[in-house]
């Protein structure tokens, strides 16, 4: 399968991606390790003028300790989240999920802010910032803004980036000690989640991002609450569909994910609750 | 766009195409034709090169991508007439059956040692998850790569 021809610019600085995407307007694909792009281009289910590669920006690979909080580059590769010490200590939830993406070659290459700028319901990391109550750092001509996980999928493949705006961090706050459990249901080793769960778990509540429940990643908001409200585990997760949207596919009817999704709820919020 | 990159150890250049896949880069442009295509959508394995040193799915990345990189293929694993540790091991324990997905497969399995040297089964098997035997012969080969790993190969 042959990509469609287009244009390609290759970028080392953030300024220069920016100035490549105010010049191409939305012609212009961004291309980060291109292991959700470079798909979608060899079937021509998209076929943008011109890529604009940033993968040489080498200072957006970074995973650093800011205090409160960890602050990931877009373009650090899931290679480097599932073998990072610092998540380790503060955001376990994260490498873990990481670990699930793909298979060893596609984490060598696929980033972490490709994957999110995406926008695919079905990944595994969207989902896990909605449960790590994730902030996305954005630089767009007027400057840098800051969009809360929960604002930024907007829709199916669709986030709340504009196409002159590029996301360049990922801020996740600390949770040294909290509970946590990512649980992937699929069929073969490297396949799409047919439905996921990333749960954190601290004494005061819990947050749930689902995997593959809608045309976004969804929080699993009916089990929060019921968490947040004493409810126990199998009455809590027993109501994880509420407000999801599956769709039905080879990989399970609507119904089946709706069952998947209590099943897993359950399940992980049992482990991310349990003494360490 | 011209590209310069090294592939099994010779700097090469070319004016490619941007949409030209690094696999057909290396077995059209270059006539590498030990890699592979099989499945052409990420998932089975059989192109797998070392981008840098690491395992990647040359059919999911743009040969205008690897600018400047260090690609190595299975013609550049062997020294000579000798054969990698890990292809004898896989020779050795019989580690193939039709053959189509071993250069792949022995590209994966070398970029596993190097991230861990001493696997057990389970992690070997794991660290595979990328690369499809259609023939089902994966005993034979996860034996191969701990064989490997036991001689030390990397």
């Amino acid at each position: 399968m042959i990509p469609a021809a287009f244009e390609y610019e290759r970028v080392d600085t953030v300024d220069a991606a920016l100035a490549a995407l105010a010049a191409h307007g939305d012609e212009a694909k961004l291309l980060a390790g291109g292991h959700s792009l470079l798909p979608l281009l060899k079937l021509r289910l998209a076929e943008p003028g011109v890529l604009v590669d940033i993968g040489p920006v080498r200072a957006l690979s970074y995973i650093r300790d800011d205090g409160d909080a960890i602050s990931i580059g877009s373009l650090t590769r899931h290679r480097d989240l599932e073998t990072s010490d610092t998540l380790a200590a503060h955001a376990p939830l994260l490498r873990a999920a990481a670990h699930q993406v793909g298979d060893p070659q596609v984490r060598h290459r696929g980033t972490i802010g490709g994957s999110v700028a995406h926008g695919d319901p079905a990944s595994d990391l969207p989902a896990t910032l909605l449960a790590l109550g994730a902030t996305m750092l954005v630089r767009g001509p007027a400057g840098e803004r800051r969009v809360d996980a929960d604002d930024f999928f907007v829709g199916f493949l669709e986030t709340a980036l504009s196409p002159d705006e590029l996301l360049v961090e990922i801020s996740v706050p600390k949770a040294t000690g909290a509970g946590w459990s990512f649980q992937k249901f699929n069929r073969r080793a490297q396949d799409w989640a047919i439905v996921g769960v990333a749960c954190q778990a601290t004494p005061t509540g819990a947050r749930i991002g689902l995997v593959n429940m809608g045309s976004t990643p969804l929080r699993a908001r009916g089990t929060e609450h019921a968490v947040g409200s004493g409810a126990t585990i199998p009455d809590a997760a027993a109501v994880a569909h509420e407000g999801t949207a599956p769709t039905s596919d080879l990989g399970g009817s609507a119904e089946y994910r709706e069952h998947l999704c209590r099943v897993l709820v359950r399940r992980a919020l049992t482990q991310a609750t349990a003494p360490a | 766009m011209d590209i310069v990159l090294t592939v099994n150890g010779e700097e090469r250049s070319a004016a490619v195409e941007s949409r030209l896949l690094l696999v057909h880069f290396l077995r059209e442009t270059l006539g590498l034709t030990g890699t592979n295509v099989g499945c052409d959508t990420s998932s089975c394995g059989a192109c797998t090169v070392h981008v840098d040193g690491e395992s990647v799915k040359s059919c999911t990345m743009l040969a205008v991508q690897a600018h400047g990189a260090d690609i190595v293929t299975i013609e550049g694993l062997a020294d000579g007439e000798r054969l990698h540790p890990m292809q004898a091991a896989f020779r050795t324990h019989h580690g193939l059956q039709c053959g189509y997905c071993t250069p792949g497969m022995v590209m994966a399995a070398v970029s596993l040692l190097r991230e861990n040297d001493d696997p057990t089964e389970a992690e070997v098997r794991e660290g595979l998850e990328g690369n499809l035997c259609r023939c089902t012969g994966y005993h034979n080969i996860v034996d191969a790569v701990l064989a490997a790993a036991k001689e030390g190969a990397t």
